[in-house]
């Protein structure tokens, strides 16, 4: 297959804290700021706490979720007295960062989460960059600490609503399970693995090695499944079902028992076989997702070298 | 101990209680299916009256731990007997509301035992919580607990303060404990620690009809941890932020015996720093999420056996019991 070539990465964004009360994010980035990390080998790096104001106050937001405000349409909504705190905030982000689509936007964004979710580590992107898929292959030869997969989010680029797309390339990289508001050492220790991965890819790349191509094996989005409801009230009836709990990526059949309710009763998977994820992610009771639901699909990608000028 | 049987009065009036931290979410569920089936907030028989309440109700409607201040800290009788004024906070008014239903504490109207139900980010397995190593009533109830229950750590955790001084929920009732569920993350609910929740109160409902019934419980030896002190994170000077993790060998590993040079934190530099006291201890709160903000990485104890009597309930011992509260009162 032909091999593209891109111009060396000059300058890589690590961000932590975009939502502010997942912590691997914002410690390994005021970490970074402590040690003044500011250059790896052939490029610059920028460490930025994406939420301060929600990271103070140990939250995911302060008005509304900072990760869903990196649409065009949003990112040039025009700025009243009125408009949440996230939304300014994202404006900042894409004149530091950015401006999205732009010649000076940096040339990678790596965006860090943690879940309360079983996903090990999961690197996500768009699927009309495939840096990610690189950075993924690169990784899996690389970690063998913990499961990897990649989660693929097919949509186009004017649709792109998270953080690392006001880059050139951008990724995140989503670790658990870690309770919101906690750090765990070990969870901790996994993202700096994949950060330092990340930049040892990038060093890599600027030096002039070609990355092979080839099939990468993804999880793209099907669907999402709400709680159980109370139909009055709205409150969750049901929790995830014990066999369900924590089997990220396990695939799931019709019939396979998805939640018990709190009155002991189990509730059954009905429809195609697909692989669950985000199962119990603690944020995604109020968006009225129990768990996502994605297909196991194949992509293939070019092989890349930097292009020598 | 000496032989024979401890005579104790019957516990009439029972209170479980969901939502005190609005986050942990086991309590909430538990005590909202309770209200659902039952139809009354307090449903009584012949054997015992129980009470369920959700005492926060609005940390549990914003799904945080509290709104303006932990209420399960407004407990003292201070708190209880100071003045309400414009900007009391909300927890501490919902405090004295509660004192009201459930107590007052210290007096004879209070309810014979409370049972309040919280979950914790660290690896606890189930937990009695209580003010003192030797109430009978506890103490035979968690032995009770450990015999029904035997897939599941169950353990005894002893915080030593006098009542009055006692700053938690179930020091309004004449007994009480807190039961301690993890590890789930606060704002999730996961299955099996509902389960184990519902479990363990429906096994002390049970002990309750059981006592009340007249049933002897025989005495013997059970082990309690005792509080000791709390150790803090490492903190930058400046910031106060924390500037180590947990260590990754001491995580998870709550009462799994920690000695002097033991890894305590790992730095996120990824250096090991290491239990610096003389004595070997016992470690539970490891990582407990809502401690960051009250300086407290994990709590130590020391193991202690207790003996514990046989009791029987006897009816009639009420008003003596009255009669010793006030005359403890009066001594004051």
């Amino acid at each position: 297959m032909e091999c593209v070539s891109l111009p060396p990465f000059s300058r890589v964004a690590i961000c932590g804290g975009t939502h502010g009360n997942e912590m691997s994010g914002v410690y390994m980035v005021r970490e970074m700021q402590k040690q003044k990390v500011d250059k790896f080998g052939s490029f610059s790096i920028t460490a930025v706490i994406s939420n301060p104001r929600a990271v103070e106050a140990c939250k995911r937001y302060i008005d509304t979720d900072l990760n869903r405000c990196f649409t065009r349409a949003l990112l040039s909504a025009p700025i009243t007295d009125g408009t949440p705190y996230e939304l300014r905030r994202a404006q900042e982000l894409n004149a530091q960062l950015g401006p999205k689509g732009s010649h000076e936007a940096m040339d990678l964004v790596c965006d860090l989460h943690n879940t309360t979710a079983n996903t090990g580590l999961c690197l996500i992107s768009y699927s009309f960059d495939w840096i990610g898929l690189h950075l993924y292959k690169y990784m899996q030869k690389k970690i063998t600490s913990a499961p990897i997969r990649f989660f693929l989010l097919d949509m186009p680029f004017s649709e792109a609503y998270s953080q690392e797309s006001l880059g050139k390339h951008g990724v995140s990289i989503e670790v658990g399970p870690q309770p919101h508001g906690v750090v765990r050492a070990d969870i901790f220790n996994l993202m700096k693995e994949a950060v330092d991965q990340t930049l040892e890819w990038v060093q890599s790349f600027n030096s002039g090695t070609t990355f092979e191509g080839g099939d990468v094996e993804v999880y793209t989005l099907e669907k999402s499944i709400d709680y159980p409801r109370n139909p009055e009230t709205h409150e969750i009836t049901a929790a995830i079902h014990p066999q369900l709990q924590d089997n990220d990526f396990s695939l799931l059949r019709p019939g396979d028992p998805i939640f018990m309710s709190f009155a002991g009763e189990t509730i059954n998977y009905e429809g195609k076989e697909l692989h669950p994820f985000f199962v119990n992610e603690c944020a995604y009771y109020e968006k009225k997702i129990a768990f996502h639901l994605a297909r196991k699909i194949t992509v293939n990608i070019p092989s890349l070298s930097v292009k020598m000028d | 101990m000496e032989g024979g049987v401890v005579h104790l009065p019957m516990l009439s009036r029972v209170a479980v209680c969901g939502g005190t931290h609005g986050n942990e979410l086991s309590g909430v569920y538990l005590v909202r299916e309770r209200l659902k089936t039952k139809k009354m907030v307090e449903e009584e028989d012949e054997l015992v009256s129980v009470l369920t309440v959700l005492t926060n109700p609005r940390a549990v409607q914003q799904c945080r731990r509290y709104t303006e201040t932990d209420l399960n800290r407004c407990f003292t009788q201070a708190t209880l007997n100071h003045p309400i004024l414009d900007r009391t906070p909300y927890e501490i008014i919902r405090s004295q509301e509660l004192n009201l239903l459930l107590g007052p504490k210290g007096r004879p109207e209070a309810v014979d035992l409370i049972c309040d139900l919280h979950n914790t980010t660290s690896n606890m397995g189930l937990c009695l919580i209580a003010y003192s190593d030797c109430d009978w009533i506890c103490l035979h109830i968690f032995r009770y607990l450990q015999m029904q229950m035997p897939d599941i750590p169950v353990r005894y955790i002893h915080f030593d303060l006098p009542p009055k001084e006692a700053y938690s929920l179930e020091s309004v009732g004449k007994h009480g404990f807190a039961i301690e569920i993890g590890p789930q993350p606060h704002g999730v609910v996961r299955s099996n620690t509902y389960t184990t929740m519902k479990s363990g109160v429906q096994h002390m409902l049970d002990w309750v009809r059981l006592f009340n019934s007249g049933t002897t419980f025989d005495g013997g030896s059970v082990e309690v941890y005792s509080m000791v002190k709390n150790v803090d994170y490492p903190r930058d000077r400046e910031t106060h932020s924390i500037t180590a993790a947990i260590h990754p060998q001491l995580q998870d590993h709550d009462f799994c015996l920690l000695r002097p040079n033991d890894p305590l934190f790992q730095t996120f530099s990824g250096d090991t720093l290491r239990y610096q006291g003389k004595e070997p201890l016992y470690p539970f709160f490891i990582n407990e999420c809502a401690y960051y903000e009250k300086g407290i990485a994990l709590s130590l104890a020391r193991r202690r056996c207790v003996m514990i009597p046989t009791i029987q309930m006897q009816r009639g011992l009420e008003h003596q019991e009255d009669e010793k509260e006030f005359m403890s009162e009066e001594e004051e």
